[in-house]
């Protein structure tokens, strides 16, 4: 069965500003042992997609369906979905020295997770706490656990979260930008760790993150998310040898490259992500994309375009499709 | 810890010593002469010279001021020859007013003042905090909104608004209780509760409300943070979430406050004792400035900034009780 179903995920706020739509129409599925890449901009929603699966926001309205092993969340019991939350699935988050609870231990931090879901003694939920600690590749686990999130380092600070999100033993883990608060070479250990435990236990990951250096060491297949909705969807190598919306082709231009001309200059995509508040018509990439500018079309600022299969297991949701500049 | 606690109290010391040597050169810079009051307005100048020679107010300053410091740990003879005073250890000076030592009549007042300053503390932080919390949790609701209009006008009632009001409507229009009276907690500890309550009342209205509204604000700021959201990601129910993950943070800045008000509530609420008339040390000071007691303004001055600087090492060590990020390693 399926690991995780996502369909026409849809999640609205209403704020003092005005009324949001953060995200709409989104869909993909995760399978145990593979890993999802969602990519995208600050705004484009990423975030606000995990934390819907997770059943996280609070006063949102999230619509569509979210089936964890076949199970419909939205909408299920808070105490349902609760037993799963942590146990089943379980989140990473960026920032883990605000992630983590500046009051209590490591350790307390872990078997506190753990009773919740496995019972037992105060005893037993700290020596797991330990054992995750140490599978994590945190050196004296015993007596780390005892310390607090400030006395630890950066890269010992997202092992631990790793070690919080893996305590229950789940099937799903959701990372959202796991490695952008840390150094490149902790980044690469963090990963490799990621990669390493999926392969141990078969886990499903949603590695949800801006940059496409790691969706490329680590996603199989990829989603790529502007201004609340799904531009692209496909097996990652696809989506690195032949993009297809212009979106996605501005985020590959504009990485660096080793072996660039001399002189060349870094491209960027012109513009700012769009607002949420006030969108733009029709296709929210038009106003920043140069297929548009170079062969402005009616269609582009009419209706939003949905994903449309474009080869075997690719969709684009560029109404372009085709034309190149 | 010990090296911290160490450092603190030196600091501490020092700080009284700077505070003490303020306020004495202010009162020996005042007009009033303790010798005239003790001699009474009909001495002759000779016999007023006597008086000051006796009681040692003809040395240099800084000589008296080194009397006066070294008197509150040694205790000390005020005068000499037949104007001679005991005043014993821990001598804050000697009231030629009312014939005795400081200190004494300092701790004759200071329970009333410490049962008032508990009392009403402990009013405020249960009604502020209850007030606050809930208010937060059903943020936008119509309780939120009656507490917050509700907070907002007890805030800017001022004491002896509020105190007329209680006493107008609880004692004469209604009757419930007799015009309260200070009776010792020892003496009848029903007659203490029942005259206590309007001054508590009194004492505790404005701070609850202040109170209320930081603590909402904190809980909603709190509730707001990531470690909350991994609470919840962690599956826990969400009464554990709040009152686990959510309260103990958004409760410090409260501790904190608390801490600092309680100690300087502690030297007497001058216009709540005035008004209800409690024999505290707030009353003592209030009649003392009215009658120029000068040693006894002092002693409650010393006495105040005691509590104050004592209260924010209290302050500061709970707080590292509670947020291990403050505790010094």
């Amino acid at each position: 069965m399926t690991l995780l179903e996502v369909n026409d995920l849809a999640v609205e706020f209403n704020t003092p500003e005005g009324f949001v739509r953060a995200v709409k129409g989104i869909g993909f599925t995760v399978e145990r042992g593979r890993t999802l890449g969602i990519v995208g901009e600050s705004g484009s929603g990423k975030s606000v997609t995990s934390l819907a699966v997770m059943g996280l926001h609070r006063g949102a309205e999230v619509t569509g369906s979210v089936r964890f092993e076949g199970t419909e969340l939205l909408g299920a019991p808070e105490e349902t979905v609760r037993k799963l939350r942590g146990r089943r699935m379980a989140m990473i988050f960026q920032d883990a020295l605000t992630s983590l609870h500046p009051y209590f231990t490591i350790g307390d931090q872990i078997a506190e997770a753990y009773r919740e879901h496995h019972g037992g003694t105060r005893k037993a939920a700290l020596a797991r706490a330990v054992e995750v600690l140490g599978d994590v590749g945190i050196p004296e686990p015993a007596r780390r656990a005892r310390e607090h999130p400030h006395q630890f380092s950066g890269g010992m600070r997202q092992r631990a979260m790793i070690a919080l999100a893996l305590s229950c033993e789940p099937d799903l883990i959701i990372a959202d930008e796991p490695t952008t608060a840390l150094d490149v070479t902790v980044q690469a250990q963090v990963l490799e760790l990621l990669m390493k435990i999926q392969q141990d236990r078969g886990l499903g990951i949603i590695m949800i993150t801006h940059d496409l250096g790691v969706i490329a060491r680590v996603a199989d297949d990829v989603l790529v998310m502007y201004g609340g909705s799904a531009a692209e969807q496909a097996p990652a190598d696809t989506l690195f040898t032949a993009p297809r919306h212009p979106y996605t082709r501005g985020l590959l231009d504009s990485l660096p490259r080793l072996d660039a001309e001399d002189g060349e200059a870094l491209r960027s995509i012109p513009g700012s992500p769009p607002s949420l508040l006030n969108p733009p018509a029709g296709c929210a990439f038009h106003p920043r994309c140069p297929v548009y500018a170079a062969t402005p079309s009616p269609l582009c600022t009419g209706e939003r375009p949905l994903l449309r299969q474009v080869a075997a297991g690719h969709q684009s949701a560029c109404l372009l499709d085709g034309v190149t500049v | 810890m010990t090296g911290f606690l160490i450092r603190r109290l030196l600091g501490i010391a020092a700080t009284l010593l700077v505070i003490c040597a303020v306020t004495f050169c202010i009162f020996y810079l005042l007009p009033s002469d303790p010798a005239t009051q003790f001699c009474g307005k009909d001495c002759a100048p000779d016999q007023i010279a006597l008086v000051r020679k006796q009681m040692g107010l003809d040395a240099p300053l800084i000589v008296q001021f080194g009397h006066y410091v070294l008197a509150i740990f040694a205790g000390r003879t005020m005068g000499s020859g037949q104007y001679a005073v005991q005043c014993n250890f821990p001598c804050f000076g000697y009231s030629f007013q009312s014939g005795r030592p400081v200190w004494d009549l300092m701790m004759d007042r200071f329970p009333t003042s410490a049962s008032l300053a508990v009392g009403a503390a402990l009013l405020w932080v249960f009604f502020g905090l209850s007030a606050g919390v809930l208010s937060a949790l059903k943020k936008n609701s119509w309780i939120d909104r009656t507490v917050m209009v509700g907070t907002i006008g007890a805030a800017a009632l001022p004491v002896y608004f509020t105190a007329m009001i209680l006493l107008y409507v609880v004692v004469t229009v209604l009757g419930l209780i007799p015009y309260p009276r200070y009776i010792a907690f020892s003496e009848d500890p029903v007659g203490w509760l029942r005259n206590l309550i309007l001054p508590w009342i009194t004492l505790a209205l404005a701070s609850a409300a202040i109170y209320a509204r930081m603590t909402r604000s904190s809980v909603i700021e709190t509730l707001a943070e990531p470690y909350v959201r991994t609470a919840r990601a962690k599956g826990l129910p969400e009464r554990r979430v709040v009152a686990k993950h959510g309260l103990r943070p958004a409760l410090t800045p409260v501790v904190t406050m608390l801490g600092m008000d309680l100690g300087s509530l502690l030297a007497g609420a001058m216009i709540t004792e005035s008004l209800f008339g409690l024999p505290g040390v707030g009353k003592l000071f209030a009649d003392s400035l009215s009658k120029s007691d000068q040693p006894v303004v002092m002693g409650i001055t010393l006495l105040a900034s005691f509590f104050i600087v004592s209260s924010n090492l209290v302050v500061d060590l709970v707080y590292a009780w509670i947020d291990p990020r403050a505790r010094l390693s």
